[in-house]
């Protein structure tokens, strides 16, 4: 890794700032559960349609802990390369809301099931490792919804008691770029693992931003301010340039930062104080009495690393040496299970360059356009593979494929079949193609004298007319072998 | 008729298994001298119209092989019972009918028992004396204007002046035991995880457990067989073999080793206990048990680990009551006005103090120097007992400093009211098994009651013990039904 | 320890009670008076003990990923103070 990398610096007339970014990521957890209760966890239901005894935190009701949600979290830690802790508990966070039923909530604090890890970052310049503090288990607040009416608030408890993995990284971060790359790093690994599915639209993954700033080559840290459940990769690259900027800017004008709660405006594109109270931070943890201590054993924990799958890494490191991609293409490969399995199944009977840029290229792109993820793909991995042959095989050019390739968009045909119902075949018969590169230097003798005589230029008019005549069949590669023979 | 009201749990339930007695003949009769009682104020709730239907529908196809066949029933109103108003004693909860039953009362249930109603308590279980009820005081029917004790004060004193046959009330830091002593019956704090939770109004979840409340030892483990399982709904139930606790209970406890703690004995201890307490170490050799003597060192520090603990837990198991989702609810201009309007005018001031020092317990700054250094010595308390436990079966104390005070006496001075728990309160700290059964009268002619406190899961021999005890101390509560027109 | 008022003040809000002025006054007398008593712990020296987790003597169970609580809404929101069958309705928090 070069020491001068492209730094994300903060300029102003004197000074250079850098920007330290922690992020304290939120994912819901994959399961058909919550997380102390008995309640379906599903988005997109009617208010308050999955909402327990317990979640509406009735008299009397008491947690109790889904298993899969410690397992996930648990192989969540594994993908993060992080420890184990065989020992955690669960605390309560106890603070007032109308969202959130228990008047606490419960969550880790002392205590977290998972303990320090990493995260591998490919960036441009080289790859960068971003350090893991914890993640622990907690439970998900309600909704407020605060527009249906002018007096009053309507909450919805659905998503109360929902379980919530809380990954907080080390300060680590100096970019949004970098930030970019760390949550989708983050959400790729756990696409891979099933423990959470990062659809940021659907609130799986929501993160608060922890900015500061300091001169470039300080080795203090600033005072930070947390920017709170920003759900965009886009706002929080918005949210911490703002903020970054807003920090430098008191700093340059001789003021220090007050350390406070911010949220990201993305209307106006800022960052506002929300307003602080003293006592907003007085949580009064303390280990909730209705749970015990939470203790795994080491074969527990064997038994998941068993069900890990070959992670985003490490499978970059087999494309990369098996199949002889570069790092570059590698990593969109991998960036999702999905996409690699599809990308795997594909080479499994065709070529892999081709294979490769087809995927990167046409299919992303007609997927981009059409909105549609790659498990959505109107062009299966078997058809895929088989047009990737037919150009292989030379059945038809590269040219040609590709208005196969928008056929097979419309629904999932088989090229060779496109091929045949269309008559694109390409031409490759040396003796029919001999034939009409004959008529056609016949029908522009002057052209050809002209060519021969050093005008090299008009090869390719003599390559274009000869596609012409044949309909775009012709075989490109042949076409340029005998013209280059006969003229 | 009124004979029916005197008889014992364990002679009714003979009875209507004998087809000498129905269900509603029975139900009647609680009924009717419920009815009666309204002096007494122990209940919050009547459920006499519908207790006589079941009654009635009972007898109809009456299944005479479950353990309480039949039996008519009031219970504590800290046990959620399904669409029967439940308040815990508190104008927060004043219009509030759960859902849902806890599991100790479908237990109940279950058997073939029959709500009469709800009884009095204090608010959220928080009171030695049942004064700081929303629904006013109840009258120990011992003598008027006496208190019956609390928290389970309604309890006790139905169970004392026969408006129930039995009940179940909680024990947090001597509810069960403490009010049993003060109305002359007898009372069982399970071992911590005995009995479910599930659908109890929590007050302090580390301490909290429901027992039985009867006239007798017999009745009490009969009760405490139905009650007693393992609840998945509840993370702290144990799921331990419970004994066949009234089946095998026995008088035979020869050779059994009973603990005298010396640190029990404090300062200023009124003659009359510290005389009941050595009848106590009589009975016990008379039984021919070995008395053997004890310490359990941190003893005078239980009392204040408990005044940590217990309203630090409570302060946050009181915070759904915001008038959100249930409940009273006051207005407010905005959240935290409706918030701090309806707790304030919603909760007792006893509730109030306790969920302010609760508060203050856990609030940063003042976490390790309380609610850290309570548990250590919780941890100290708890291992005094695994020691003596080693020497010795049980443990025989004092259940009250004294007997049941006047109402009002001691309104003005929290401490001193904290100061009743002082025999009881060890005991939910280090999550045992105690029993407090009447064995005497003081000068006043006011019940004095024995604590016996046991060994982990090892309620049978508690039972046990207590039951050869009983037989001895023969004790006969003097009720003279002064509150009947 | 002495609890002022100022102190009173502040735990009410974080406990969201409301206090007067007369009602912090008793509320102080009384939480001084109890914390006297509670002060005794401090004769204790409790340095090298470690706190008490639970009294129960078990290990934390965990429970299948089943949902078996369905619709329950009509239930849960029964008992809330306003007339709304779909949400609970609280006044606003004033931002």
């Amino acid at each position: 890794m070069s020491k001068d990398k492209s730094e994300y610096l903060i300029n102003r007339k004197d000074n250079q700032y850098e920007v330290v970014i922690g992020l304290e990521v939120h994912a819901q957890v994959t399961s058909e559960s919550k997380l102390f209760s008995t309640s379906s966890t599903k988005f997109g239901a009617e208010p308050n349609t999955q909402v327990s005894l317990v979640d509406a935190a009735l008299p009397g009701m008491l947690p109790v802990i889904n298993e899969y949600c410690v397992k996930q979290a648990i192989k969540t830690g594994i993908g993060l390369k992080a420890k184990i802790n065989k020992r955690s508990v669960f605390d309560r966070k106890n603070y007032f809301y109308a969202d959130l039923p228990q008047g606490y909530q419960i969550s880790q604090f002392k205590d977290p099931i998972v303990g320090e890890g990493k995260v591998i970052l490919d960036m441009p310049d080289g790859q960068k490792e971003v350090g893991i503090e914890r993640l622990h288990l907690e439970q998900d607040a309600g909704k407020s919804i605060h527009d249906l009416d002018p007096k009053n608030t309507f909450v919805d408890l659905n998503r109360s008691g929902v379980a919530l993995m809380e990954i907080v990284s080390k300060p680590d971060l100096r970019s949004p770029d970098e930030v970019n790359a760390y949550v989708k790093k983050l959400r790729s690994i756990m696409r891979y693992l099933g423990t959470c599915d990062g659809n940021m639209q659907e609130g799986s993954l929501r993160a608060d931003v922890n900015v500061s700033v300091r001169k470039k080559g300080s080795k203090e840290f600033g005072t930070r301010c947390e920017i709170k459940n920003v759900n965009s990769i886009k706002f929080m690259q918005m949210a911490i340039e703002y903020e970054a900027n807003r920090q430098v800017d008191l700093i340059e004008d001789g003021q220090s930062i007050d350390q406070e709660t911010r949220l990201f405006d993305t209307k106006k594109n800022e960052t506002r104080s929300m307003r602080s109270k003293e006592d907003a931070h007085d949580y009064r943890y303390f280990p909730d009495p209705d749970l015990l201590p939470l203790e795994v054993s080491d074969d527990f924990i064997e038994k998941l690393k068993l069900e890990i799958p070959e992670l985003p890494d490490e499978k970059k490191k087999r494309f990369i040496e098996k199949f002889k991609l570069s790092p570059y293409e590698a990593t969109i490969l991998v960036s999702d299970n999905e996409t690699s399995n599809y990308f795997e199944n594909v080479i499994k009977k065709s070529d892999v360059k081709l294979a490769t840029n087809w995927i990167i290229g046409e299919l992303f792109a007609a997927l981009n356009e059409k909105n549609l993820e790659i498990t959505q793909s109107p062009i299966s991995a078997g058809n895929l593979s088989k047009l990737i042959n037919l150009i292989k095989d030379g059945t038809i050019s590269g040219k040609i494929a590709k208005t196969v390739f928008e056929h097979m968009m419309e629904g999932d045909k088989d090229p060779k079949k496109i091929v045949e119902e269309k008559g694109l075949k390409q031409e490759s018969d040396p003796k029919a193609l001999e034939a009409l590169i004959d008529k056609v230097i016949d029908d522009n003798r002057e052209k050809a004298t002209e060519y021969k005589s050093g005008k090299v230029k008009l090869f390719g008019f003599f390559v274009g007319q000869v596609m012409k005549v044949s309909g775009g069949k012709a075989n490109p590669q042949l076409v340029n072998e005998i013209l280059k023979k006969k003229l | 008729m009124s004979d029916i009201t005197k008889q014992s749990l364990s002679e009714l339930i003979k009875n209507i298994k004998d087809k000498k007695l129905s269900s509603t003949e029975v139900t009647k009769a609680f009924v009717e001298r419920s009815e009666k009682s309204k002096e007494l104020n122990a209940y919050v709730t009547e459920d006499f119209s519908a207790a006589i239907d079941k009654a009635k529908k009972f007898d109809e196809n009456p299944n005479l092989d479950l353990k309480l066949p039949g039996i008519p029933m009031a219970v504590k109103d800290l046990f959620c019972t399904k669409n029967v108003k439940t308040t815990a004693g508190s104008k927060i909860l004043n219009n509030f009918t759960p859902t849902y039953e806890s599991t100790v009362t479908q237990n109940i249930w279950n058997e073939g028992a029959i709500l009469l109603g709800k009884l009095n308590c204090d608010e959220f279980a928080m009171g030695s004396s049942n004064e700081t009820s929303f629904f006013g005081c109840v009258q120990n029917p011992i003598d008027k204007d006496l208190v019956p004790g609390g928290s389970s004060g309604g309890s006790s004193s139905a169970v004392a002046a026969q408006l129930t046959p039995i009940t179940i009330g909680t024990d947090t830091g001597g509810s069960i035991r403490q009010p049993a002593s003060f109305t002359g019956i007898v009372g069982l704090k399970p071992t911590y995880g005995s009995c479910s939770r599930y659908g109890i109004v929590a007050f302090a979840s580390s301490l909290d457990q429901a027992g039985p409340m009867a006239q007798n030892v017999r009745d009490c483990a009969l009760l405490h067989e139905v009650i007693s399982s393992y609840d998945e709904k509840d993370s702290t139930s144990i799921d331990f073999k419970r004994n066949n606790y009234f089946k095998e209970l026995t008088n035979n406890i020869k050779g059994k080793k009973i603990g005298i703690p010396k640190e029990y004995r404090v300062d200023g201890m009124p003659k009359e206990i510290e005389d009941l307490w050595k009848k106590g170490i009589d009975y016990v050799k008379d039984c021919g048990a070995e008395i053997i003597d004890i310490s359990l060192p941190h003893t005078n520090y239980a009392l204040p680990t408990y005044y940590i603990v217990a309203p630090a837990e409570a302060s946050s198991n009181l915070a759904r009551y915001d008038g959100v989702k249930y409940g009273f609810r006051a207005d407010g201009e905005n959240l935290i006005d409706m918030y701090e309007k309806t707790r304030s005018e919603g909760f007792g001031a006893e509730v109030q103090r306790r969920i302010m020092i609760g508060t203050y317990v856990l609030s940063s700054g003042y976490y390790d120097a309380y609610y850290l250094k309570a548990q250590k010595v919780r941890k100290l308390i708890k291992n005094d007992f695994d020691e003596a436990y080693k020497k010795v079966d049980a443990i025989l104390t004092p259940s009250t400093p004294s007997s049941a005070f006047k109402i009002g006496e001691k309104t003005n001075d929290p401490v001193s009211m904290y100061l009743n728990d002082i025999f009881t309160v060890p005991v939910n700290l280090a999550g045992l098994p105690g029993i407090s059964i009447p064995a005497g009268h003081d000068a006043k002619g006011y019940p004095l009651g024995l604590q016996i406190i046991g060994k982990a899961f090892d309620e049978q021999n508690l039972l046990n013990i207590a039951y050869a005890m009983e037989e001895k101390i023969n004790f006969k509560n003097k009720i003279t039904d002064w509150w009947i027109k | 320890m002495s609890i002022d008022l100022k102190t009173i003040k502040h735990i009410s809000k974080l406990s969201r009670i409301s206090v007067d002025e007369k009602k912090a006054e008793k509320l102080a007398g009384d939480l001084n008076s109890i914390f006297e008593f509670i002060e005794k712990l401090n004769e204790l020296k409790t340095d090298n003990v470690q706190p008490l987790t639970s009294v129960a003597e078990t290990t934390l169970k965990l429970r299948d990923d089943e949902v078996k609580s369905k619709n329950l809404r009509e239930q849960i929101i029964k008992n809330s103070p306003q007339e709304n069958e779909d949400y609970f309705v609280v006044p606003k928090v004033i931002e």
